[in-house]
């Protein structure tokens, strides 16, 4: 006993004792699968689920926020863009407005050069014509009045003397 | 702040109020029987006492050493028996089984034993329901709430981060062990219960289940060979014939501090507080039991309450402890041999 000092005797502190450690043992095992099978199993899979079901939605968070970052950043990359695209496209609106005004002006002018040139040309044409026209004119009408003097002129005796005169001639050369 | 100190020191005057004519109705009768037989006569009634609750150690206590009053009721609270003991009221013996040679009676800290039992497939039988009827996302009320906050403790800052790796399949373990000593120990503080922990054939047993688990999972992590080599300690052969003594010696004290760490810290709690008690009767009066035993005890019995707790977490933390050593530690060593 405790006062007397001996504690390892029957009935002691340290008395083994086989039938406790038996139904220690089978009370024990019980618990634990009855335990293990209706509560820790359920238990610990909800509260893992439930961990992980935590971690993932932080993991979500932070992709979604790494994915909006870079959305962000492609916005503002094609903004960019797009000014610098307006800006170029508007030059070379610019450009080529000037280029189609310089190049319709030409254009004309040659044209208006051409019209006038072949007009003249044709101007120059139409005296020509109306000149040779009048030459034309102008013999005839001197043949028909050198014709009429000549009508008016003529006489058969002086034109027999005429040739006579003509024929003796010719034959004194064959002399 | 003051209200809570209003509230504690009317619950002791209650308490003092309510604990006096208990001391003076069951003092009465010890005293006059004291005064009327002498030293002598008192020593003898006592003896007669625990004769009668006994049986045979008080026969035992008797003979041999005559003066040991209330040491014998005390450790009359503390040892197994084969009776449940409601004492004003009585007593009812427990059957008495002996198979093939073996004592295997049912005794008063098995029923304490079946009572935890029962109390735990109680509660955690609902738990468990509950956990069943849920959904993972959302998070239980209540006791199944208070229970999760346990055992996420035990998941997280004792099996998590001593065993490591594989800790899952452990879980099961350490958490019943946890409650199943948890109940048994705050069990012994109810009235007229008593504490199957502060028997070291409880505590034994539980022990050797942790040692078998240690050593299967060691087996397990490292293989014969890894477990074997472990003995040697990584030394040189020569020394072997000093190393694998010490280390299997090693192997076994491990069990053996968890069941006398558990044995003594609830024997020691219990004989404390009836110490106290018995403090009283010993000097034979009011005034000591008003002002020394009542407050002490009670003090104790608080104090019994965090350590029963605490003893539960301490059994479940080096089981954890020796499983995690058993099988980090020589998978580190395998490494190193490599």
């Amino acid at each position: 006993m405790l006062t007397s000092g001996i504690i390892v005797l029957s009935g002691g502190l340290l008395d083994p004792n086989p039938g406790l450690i038996f139904w220690t043992t089978v009370t024990f095992l019980i618990v634990l699968f009855i335990l293990k099978k209706f509560t820790w199993g359920p238990m610990l899979s909800a509260l893992e689920e439930r961990e992980k079901g935590i971690k993932n939605s932080i993991d979500r968070a932070q992709s979604a926020k790494e994915e909006a970052e870079a959305v962000l950043n492609k916005n503002r990359q094609l903004l960019a863009q797009a000014g610098a695209d307006a800006d170029k496209i508007i030059r070379e609106g610019k450009e080529y407005g000037d280029k189609l005004k310089a190049e319709i002006t030409e254009k004309a002018h040659l044209e208006a050069s051409r019209m006038i040139s072949s007009a003249k040309d044709e101007i120059d044409q139409e005296k020509r014509r109306a000149l040779t026209e009048l030459r034309t004119e102008v013999a005839d009408l001197a043949v028909k009045g050198a014709e009429k003097i000549i009508m008016a002129n003529l006489d058969a005796e002086k034109q027999k003397n005429i040739v006579d005169s003509m024929i003796q001639e010719l034959s004194q050369h064959r002399n | 702040m003051k209200r809570f100190n209003a509230i504690r020191i009317g619950e002791l005057v209650r308490i003092a109020v309510l604990v006096m004519p208990l001391l003076l109705g069951f003092g009465a009768p010890i005293y006059a029987a004291a005064e009327v037989h002498g030293e002598a006569g008192a020593h003898e009634a006592a003896a007669v006492h625990t004769d009668e609750a006994h049986g045979e150690a008080g026969e035992h206590a008797e003979g041999g050493h005559g003066e040991g009053g209330a040491g014998d009721v005390i450790m009359h609270h503390i040892l197994d028996s084969n009776a449940m003991e409601f004492e004003p009221f009585g007593k009812f013996p427990l059957p008495k089984i002996v198979i093939g040679g073996f004592d295997l009676s049912i005794t008063r800290h098995v029923v304490f034993m079946w009572l935890a039992a029962l109390i735990l497939l109680l509660v955690f039988g609902y738990v468990g329901n509950k956990y069943k009827s849920i959904k993972s996302n959302e998070a239980p009320g209540g006791v199944a709430n208070a229970m999760e906050a346990l055992v996420e403790f035990i998941r997280l800052d004792v099996a998590k981060s001593n065993i490591g790796e594989g800790y899952e399949k452990h879980m099961p373990y350490l958490l019943t062990v946890f409650v199943f000593i948890l109940v048994l120990n705050l069990l012994g503080l109810i009235p007229y219960g008593a504490s199957a922990t502060g028997n070291i054939n409880v505590t034994l047993t539980l022990s050797v289940f942790t040692f078998f688990i240690t050593q299967v999972s060691a087996i397990k992590s490292n293989g014969i060979k890894g477990y074997l080599a472990h003995l040697t300690a990584g030394t040189h052969w020569a020394l072997w014939i000093i190393m694998i003594p010490i280390e299997v010696i090693g192997l076994f004290t491990k069990p053996f501090a968890l069941t006398i760490r558990l044995f003594a810290n609830m024997t020691a709690g219990h004989i404390i507080i009836l110490s106290l008690i018995f403090i009283s009767f010993i000097l034979k009066s009011y005034i000591v039991a008003i002002f020394v035993s009542v407050p002490f005890s009670i003090f104790i019995y608080l104090l019994e309450i965090f350590v029963s707790f605490l003893q539960a977490f301490i059994f479940t933390m080096l089981s954890a402890l020796f499983i995690g050593l058993g099988s980090a530690h020589e998978g580190h060593e395998a490494e190193g041999a490599h």
